[in-house]
């Protein structure tokens, strides 16, 4: 019983660093239709530069805030250096970002070494909390309600603010956005900055969770792209939800049937794409 | 011109244990025609059919692995191991391309992408057959016609025999009048259909045969390293694979090779002096789809036929115009 | 005498949004029909139905006899269909004996072979320079395309479409875009196809569509207002009304 509950708290935390990922993914693609496969590097450098923060004494709040700031600037470098370039070519985009994934992946390996580096959480969260008579770990509630806040807060955004109205309205029509004097180039640069900034953060979060090792940036994209192929691409809600079920799918999936945990996995991914483009919530066919 | 190219890139293919400097270098020569292999059974699908996939390296794993364990598990015989691997290969493409031809653009490269991704799970997770992360060891070379693949030069000659073999059959394919419909598929889709083409069987058909050729290449890529491990089926495997084709220069002939070349090379000689050969290999890519999209293979030729370097070359005075010196499209 | 080309009720939908309503068309062999119809009315949507890039919502379409309505572009051109574009479609890293070469090759069993180098066949080659001959084109004929003009190009399609053998042409506004030069030698090379080969075409140009067309159907917001010969439609007061206003 107590296997399920808390097995379920694992499912709900890595749904929401999912979310991290799968959310800045999302709105990359939804904006400048560019499957950003240097997704999963944003991710791990981000995980690398919190841990400096760390290394160094520092809290894990400034661990957060550097990787979002660190990982949001070198997004806005790479897309007003190369993605701007590469404008109207969509294929040439996504090969650009593969580029970017290895000259990333390299870069952490080559300041950070090849040793994976476990993380634990700030001392304020570590512990735990008794809740029917379990003990739940701390530290992924924490995860979860971050990651809810971090929901809330992409929702106000693109709701309430201009700058919201001006993405979704993009989203949707681009030619028509255009058309109606909402500045692209700028809008572009400002959404992938906030993508790769959430990948940054997700990364310092899922650092006790995950630890930090090369190849975290291979191991995250794959699910990155099933949460948001299941979701629908475009869709905050549907990475979201997505985020959930995949987090779920995949901690019970590890326990229960480790041999097929992959096929589990990504067979949903390969169904949808072949059946239902759209996925749960989709508005843009992938 | 072309012809004497050739003349002299096959002679010094067939020379090469006697000038390249020992068996560490004959071994790399291997290498890179394997890696050459791969590189052009993906291009049929990248480069002449317009389809990119970011899944390749599963062709490798199934025959690595269908041979490998056969092998080790049911004794059999190297040739009839290879045989039953490469149709369980293509009969697996086969049935692959059919789910992902349901796709085209970026919805294929993510089914592509998540097909590679179960072989791979598979062959990580499935310990009992796969051997999980530790893969199947102790492989041999086969002897075919009694001949000790152990020793290098003879192994990189069973190679190059393979390669050149390989490269014949898919320039011949490519020139032939199907040939000529994949990559109109490529340029104009609906055109085609307009013309009575089955857009979809061609393309399934050149799904099958790049998987096909990828498990020819596998099998190759196992017989070199005596040992198979989940990692050769890895996403990171399959991304680099498409780095070649598309560095070398995509719907070319010459381009994967050139690609495969640059990539082993790279790995194996610039990593002695250059610790960051990943990075760097990131970053020439990176400049290869930004300046010279027709890749390494497009870029010479358009620096050979620019008239001011020919007229360099053989003494005249400059004068191209601008005109002159755009040349023709890669 | 049966219609080659018989549309019957025929719907369209895309979302909640009605493109094509019920549209009846009727071609009769050799005919040259003419499609008009102010900007939006579904000309080309029509056409890709017939020509089986969309599928309809319901109706059904029947050419040279054979029910097609669930037939794939592919399919229809082998039975004799062909079809220029809207916007120019062709092949443009090729040279223009290349671009004719695939059009014959279509309709080949010679596409199926693995072997023998396309530009080799040496037959298939002859066919192209005669085809590209017929449309005046064939001293260009090893241009790459991007050394064409744009009439060039035009011509270049009619010749592909040609090429096919066809037993019934779909023309999408043949004449759109060129000079009045041009405009001429389209008209004059569309004058000399062959009448055992049926015409559908969709021209806003009217002094040259009217000219050449036996029969007109008049297309608006998706439905057939009105058909008949040449005399009836641009007699009738509705033709008007559509054209310049209420």
């Amino acid at each position: 019983m107590s296997f399920w509950f808390i097995q379920s708290l694992n499912s709900l935390a890595l749904g929401g660093v999912l979310f991290t990922l799968a959310a800045g993914f999302s709105l990359i693609f939804g904006l400048m239709r560019i499957a950003n496969l240097s997704h999963g590097a944003y991710f791990m450098f981000g995980a690398y530069i919190g841990l400096n923060v760390l290394d160094r004494g520092h809290g894990f709040t400034l661990a957060v805030l550097a990787a979002g700031l660190g990982v949001g600037l070198l997004g806005a470098i790479v897309e007003r250096v190369v993605l701007r370039r590469l404008a109207g070519n969509s294929l040439s985009q996504v090969l650009a970002t593969l580029g970017v994934a290895f000259v990333i992946a390299d870069s952490s390996l080559w300041f950070w070494g090849g040793d994976p580096r476990p993380v634990s959480p700030p001392e304020l969260l570590s512990g735990g909390v008794q809740m029917f008579g379990l003990t739940f770990p701390l530290y992924r509630l924490a995860v979860l309600v971050f990651s809810a806040l971090i929901a809330i807060g992409l929702w106000l955004l693109l709701d309430k603010t201009r700058l919201g109205v001006m993405i979704r309205a993009s989203v949707d029509d681009r030619q028509m956005a255009q058309g109606i004097g909402v500045p692209a180039s700028r809008l572009f640069t400002i959404v992938f900055c906030l993508g790769t900034a959430l990948a940054g953060i997700g990364g310092v979060i899922a650092a006790p969770i995950l630890s930090v090792y090369p190849g975290l940036d291979a191991d995250m994209l794959p699910l990155a792209l099933v949460v948001v192929i299941l979701g629908g691409l475009g869709s905050l809600a549907g990475a979201f939800v997505g985020s959930f079920v995949i987090g779920f799918i995949y901690s019970f999936g590890q326990v229960l049937f480790p041999d097929l945990a992959y096929i589990i996995l990504f067979l949903p991914m390969v169904v949808i794409l072949a059946v239902r483009p759209r996925g749960l919530f989709g508005r843009i066919d992938a | 011109m072309k012809a004497a190219l050739y003349a002299a890139l096959l002679g010094a293919l067939l020379s090469l244990p006697w000038w390249c400097g020992g068996v560490y270098y004959i071994n790399l020569a291997s290498q890179i025609l394997i890696a050459a292999m791969f590189a052009m059974s993906l291009n049929l699908l990248v480069g002449y059919a317009g389809l990119t996939s970011l899944g390749h390296a599963g062709y490798l794993g199934l025959s690595a692995y269908a041979s490998g364990w056969l092998m080790v598990n049911l004794g059999w015989g190297h040739f009839a191991a290879a045989a039953a691997a490469l149709c369980g290969a293509t009969v697996m493409a086969a049935l692959f391309g059919l789910i992902a031809l349901r796709a085209t653009g970026i919805s294929f490269l993510m089914i592509t992408l998540a097909l590679g991704q179960i072989l791979w799970g598979i062959a990580y997770r499935w310990t009992s057959v796969t051997g999980g992360d530790n893969g199947i060891s102790g492989l041999t070379r086969p002897s075919p016609f009694g001949l000790d693949l152990g020793n290098a030069d003879t192994f990189y000659f069973f190679t190059l025999t393979v390669f050149l073999l390989v490269w014949r059959l898919v320039a011949i394919w490519v020139r032939s009048p199907f040939g000529a419909s994949i990559r109109g598929t490529k340029d104009q889709p609906r055109r085609m259909s307009t013309l009575g083409y089955n857009v979809w069987l061609v393309r399934w058909i050149t799904f099958v045969v790049s998987g096909f050729l990828g498990a020819v290449a596998g099998l190759m890529y196992v017989y070199y390293h005596q040992f198979i491990s989940p990692h050769s089926l890895s996403l990171a495997n399959s991304a680099e694979m498409l780095l070649m084709v598309i560095a070398g220069g995509a719907g070319t002939l010459s381009g994967p090779v050139v690609g495969a070349a640059l990539v082993v090379l790279l790995k194996n000689v610039a990593s002695v002096y250059i610790d960051r050969w990943v990075m760097l290999l990131g970053f020439v890519f990176i400049f290869i789809v930004m300046f010279v999209p027709g890749g390494i293979v497009a870029g010479v030729g358009r620096l050979l036929r620019s008239r001011s370097l020919g007229r360099a070359l053989s003494g005249e005075p400059a004068a191209a115009t601008g005109a002159e010196r755009a040349g023709k499209a890669p | 005498m049966s219609a080659i080309v018989e549309v019957s009720g025929l719907c369209k939908s895309f979302g909640g949004l009605q493109i094509t309503r019920s549209v009846d068309l009727s071609v009769q062999q050799g005919e040259r029909h003419l499609l008009i119809g102010p900007n939006g009315a579904g000309k080309t949507t029509l056409f890709n139905l017939i020509a089986g890039d969309l599928a309809p919502s319901s109706g059904s379409i029947t050419l040279m006899g054979h029910k097609v309505t669930h037939l794939s572009t592919a399919a229809r051109a082998q039975l004799g269909l062909a079809r220029t574009f809207q916007i120019v479609t062709l092949f443009g890293r090729d040279n223009l004996l290349h671009n004719v070469k695939l059009a014959l090759l279509g309709k080949s069993r010679l596409r199926w072979r693995q072997w023998g180098a396309f530009d080799h066949e040496q037959a298939l080659s002859r066919r192209a320079l005669e085809v590209l001959g017929s449309v005046g084109l064939s001293e260009k004929a090893y241009l790459p395309l991007e050394q064409t003009s744009y009439g060039e190009k035009r011509r270049l399609e009619i010749a592909m479409a040609l090429a096919q053998n066809p037993r019934v042409l779909l023309l999408d506004e043949p004449l759109a875009g060129l000079s009045s030069e041009e405009r001429e030698t389209i008209t004059a090379l569309l004058g000399t196809i062959n009448k055992d080969i049926t015409i559908l075409m969709i021209e806003h140009d009217m002094e040259i569509a009217l000219a050449f067309a036996d029969r007109i159907t008049l297309l608006h917001d998706g439905a057939v207002i009105l058909a008949g010969t040449r005399r009836e439609v641009v007699d009738d007061p509705r033709t008007r009304e559509i054209y310049l206003g209420h």
